[in-house]
């Protein structure tokens, strides 16, 4: 049927990066045993996966509120609070880290500013585990953010009321009624934070973290080293099958839609009251640790570098190029999502489940490890296409489907199949089901899934660098091209870009709502 | 939903669209450099080659290792011409891979045999010193110590900064491993480690380090702090002191090599020879502060001349194996 047949393609296509890597790794195996088996390696394994941990926990607890909040509450400037919430997602990491090394970092602009009435010397040390834990929570949660509001927003309210006219508080019926059916985005989420913190190179790297990726990516520098990097790269990977299986396992296999038939209406909104200050405290801390503070200090950047000599021309130009090959990134992620998303919830099974997991090889792996698997098969079995924008594009598809696979999924999960199946026996083919039902139902899940991949894809770099057409530049390449030469005030224009020109992309999307 | 087919339909076809627009061009003139090296830096260099020459440059900029892999994995079918390196190890893990051809003769003798491939494949364009600096408020010259090797003394502690991930770095601690052998390389790795060393990312941020009075003295590239010095005027509270005579003064370069499989090789040596032209090595070292490597180019004022500099007896293409300087720093700590 044409729903495998598409998911087994794409499929297809995103196990090319771990087919490059056992290529490689099989090309001088002893280097790579010799590579995987010393105790170095496990231990970096552990402080990966660690920070990965708690980098995943704080990313929920900061989440799951924040969606509430702006998707069921009647909080003030609820819409504005949901897109200020998801733009950190746009800022670099290695920008983001930069940003609070030289705020908060021993000799940042904290400690100028205390200096003189308080006389303080010297801020603590916030590199290493802890530096990176922030930077890496503030920088991912929207990950979660996103499609946890999305799912909320899908919920079907009559459940909640049922509980509330039974006599359940608000609280329990939080805890009792909606959580467990967030748990599928909430799942989704986290998973692409995990991952997100072991491929992650630029917070680890101005954090001085000492983790897996930084010694794939010495590896490569430093040595040319293309097998040993290759095998780290693998247990990447495995380590994302383990993640992947422990939150199938935690999804769980429950009907998350109504059983019921009626039409869905939205849920009212729910009075604040006297928490309404404390939430607004609450967002506006999250929002001012997360975009407030690297956005001011861009700004300080920014007026540092000498604002006269800015290339306007040049970075509208990139504007425009980013602009263009991120938003095909994300029509193209949304698409392809569609199928996969379908298939794991619809007929799940063995082949829906190899499926999915393996379209999220490439989302596991650093970003210079997938670039160079496609520079190795599209140098060999499609050198027309070779650093043309479609296949930039495509290695944007390799890099981030995973991102609109996990919310087009818990989209459809409150998607009753009794639906497709009316419109099947009222005599619909099945292509037209998913064309015509299916896929607008789960609008609401593809949509944020495309938003991920959009900001995601905006900020990209290592891919961008190797595959764009010769001449191509983008918003990341010319922040790359100031910072490279150590002026991070010169990468402040271009990163203030970036975040101006993927507000209004937001606000569209949340706006519409 | 009307606007997610709509990008169903109009995906496809925008995909084809751009596939036609960037498969059109099969320019013989052109020549596809992968440049390891900074726009910043080169940019204004390969503007004036096509202005003279009316030869358009296609430049992919990139980090110098990472251009090498891509090179690696393009194998026979790179569309590059030449490749400007960074440093010496990526020409020579290339020249390893046998993917580079011949520099010709009249490009190579312009520059001294120690700055070049003894295979004649590639070709240094402007040298990069190894230098320890130094707070000019905190220390004098007269109280740094003669050799490298002897910053392991504990006087030391708590005021050195270094970046072990830095390639520059790993570069000489290769070089190291060559003149002074394995054991003693491991041993001042350890010494230098046991001091607290400040680690830093790169060499911006130890010259930043020490102009801040973070720390007192770092191990970089002497033209980060020439650059500061050319920009923040004389006051600049950082000077480069070379320990004369062991690696720790080690003259490492930025070179060309030309691809063995580049469609227009003629093209590649033009621009090979154009870069070490007497104005371009003026460029490099007026502007980039780096040494020019063609007699009778003078340094820049700020910078020690190199005829001053008692350089390490080192092989500059033996420096790719840093696989084994990564096992050592790795033993030792330090990474």
């Amino acid at each position: 049927m044409p729903l495998a047949l598409a998911g087994a393609v794409l499929a297809t296509a995103m196990v090319l990066p771990l087919a490059y890597l056992l290529i490689t790794v099989a090309d001088s195996a002893d280097t790579a045993v010799d590579t995987v088996a010393n105790s170095r390696t496990i231990r970096l394994v552990a402080r990966s996966t660690g920070l990965a941990l708690a980098v995943t926990a704080t990313a929920i607890l900061i989440a799951v509120p924040l969606a509430w909040l702006t998707a069921r509450t009647d909080l003030p400037g609820r819409r504005v609070w949901a897109v200020a919430a998801a733009l950190p997602l746009v800022i670099p990491s290695y920008i983001g880290a930069y940003a609070y090394l030289s705020a908060l970092g021993p000799a940042g602009l904290l400690r100028d500013a205390l200096q003189e009435p308080f006389g303080i010397e010297r801020l603590p040390d916030i590199t290493g585990f802890a530096g990176a834990w922030l930077v890496l929570t503030l920088f991912t949660y929207p990950l979660v953010f996103l499609p946890v509001r999305s799912a909320l927003r899908g919920l079907d309210p009559q459940l909640e009321e049922a509980s509330l006219g039974l006599g359940r508080s608000q609280w329990r019926t939080f805890r009792s009624v909606v959580l467990p059916q967030l748990v599928p985005a909430i799942g989704a989420g986290a998973v692409l934070v995990a991952l997100y913190t072991l491929h992650d190179f630029g917070a680890v790297s101005i954090m001085r973290f000492d983790s897996f990726t930084r010694e794939i990516y010495t590896l490569y520098r430093a040595s040319f080293d293309r097998t040993g990097a290759a095998a780290l790269a693998l247990i990447l990977v495995a380590l994302m099958l383990v993640l992947l299986w422990l939150e199938a396992r935690a999804r769980g296999g429950f009907a998350l839609h109504r059983s019921t038939p009626g039409a869905k209406r939205p849920a009212r909104p729910i009075r604040l009251g006297a928490w309404r200050v404390p939430s607004l405290i609450f967002c506006a801390l999250v929002c001012g640790l997360a975009l407030v503070l690297p956005a001011g200090v861009l700004v300080y950047w920014s007026f540092q570098s000498f604002a006269g000599s800015t290339d306007w021309a040049g970075t509208l130009d990139a504007a425009g190029s980013s602009l263009l090959v991120s938003g095909l990134a994300a029509a193209a992620a949304a698409v392809c999502a569609i199928p996969i998303a379908i298939l794991s919830v619809r007929f799940p099974g063995r082949f829906a489940r190899l499926t999915e997991r393996f379209s999220y090889t490439g989302y596991a792996l650093p970003g210079i490890v997938v670039a160079l698997a496609l520079v190795f098969f599209a140098t060999r079995a499609a050198p027309a296409v070779y650093q043309t924008l479609g296949l930039l594009v495509f290695a944007f598809l390799v890099l981030f489907l995973p991102l609109a696979i996990g919310s087009s999924r818990a989209g459809l999960q409150q998607v009753s199949p009794r639906v497709e199946e009316a419109a099947r026996s009222l005599g619909r083919s099945p292509l037209a089901v998913v064309r015509t039902v299916t896929a607008p139902l789960m609008r609401s899940g593809v949509l944020a899934g495309g938003a991920l991949v959009f900001l995601t894809a905006i900020k990209e770099l290592p891919a961008t660098l190797i595959l764009a057409p010769i001449g191509f530049q983008t918003l990341a390449t010319e922040i790359w091209n100031a910072t490279n030469v150590g002026f991070f005030e010169r990468g402040a224009i271009p990163s203030l870009v970036l975040l101006a020109i993927s507000a209004p992309s937001l606000y569209l999307l949340i706006g519409r709502e | 939903m009307r606007s997610l087919r709509l990008a169903a339909y109009a995906l496809p076809a925008l995909l084809a669209l751009t596939l036609a627009a960037c498969g059109g061009d099969g320019d013989d003139e052109k020549i596809t450099v992968y440049s390891g090296r900074e726009e910043e830096y080169v940019g204004p260099l390969f503007d004036r080659f096509e202005e003279e020459t009316g030869i358009e440059l296609d430049v992919r900029y990139g980090e110098t290792a990472e251009l090498a892999a891509t090179l690696i994995e393009e194998g026979e079918n790179s569309p590059a011409d030449l490749f400007f390196a960074q440093d010496a190890g990526a020409l020579g893990a290339l020249e390893k891979e046998g993917l580079f051809a011949p520099i010709p003769e009249d490009s190579l003798s312009r520059v001294e045999p120690r700055y070049r491939s003894p295979e004649g494949v590639w070709v240094g364009t402007s040298g990069r010193a190894r230098v320890v600096g130094y707070n000019t408020e905190e220390l004098s010259e007269s109280d740094l110590p003669d050799s490298i090797l002897d910053f392991t003394d504990p006087e030391w502690k708590g005021r050195i900064g270094w970046a072990p991930t830095n390639g520059s770095f790993q570069a000489f601690v290769t070089a190291m491993r060559l003149t002074e052998g394995e054991e003693a390389t491991e041993e001042w790795l350890r010494g230098i480690a046991g001091n607290d060393p400040v680690v830093f990312d790169d060499n911006e941020a130890i010259r930043d380090a020490i102009a801040s009075g973070e720390i007192d003295v770092g191990f970089l590239n002497h033209y980060y702090i020439a650059e500061a010095i050319a920009e923040e005027g004389p006051d600049y509270p950082v000077r480069a002191y070379h320990p004369q005579g062991d690696v720790g003064s080690l003259i490492n370069v930025a070179g060309i090599g030309i691809l063995e499989s580049a469609g227009n090789a003629a093209g590649a040596e033009e621009f090979t020879a154009f870069a070490l032209n007497d104005e371009s090595q003026r460029y490099f070292a007026d502007v980039v502060k780096e040494y020019p490597l063609v007699d009778g180019i003078p340094a820049d004022p700020e910078v020690t001349p190199l005829a001053q500099i008692q350089q390490p007896d080192v092989e500059l293409g033996e420096l790719d194996d840093l696989q084994g300087t990564l096992e050592l720093l790795q033993r030792s700590g330090a990474l």
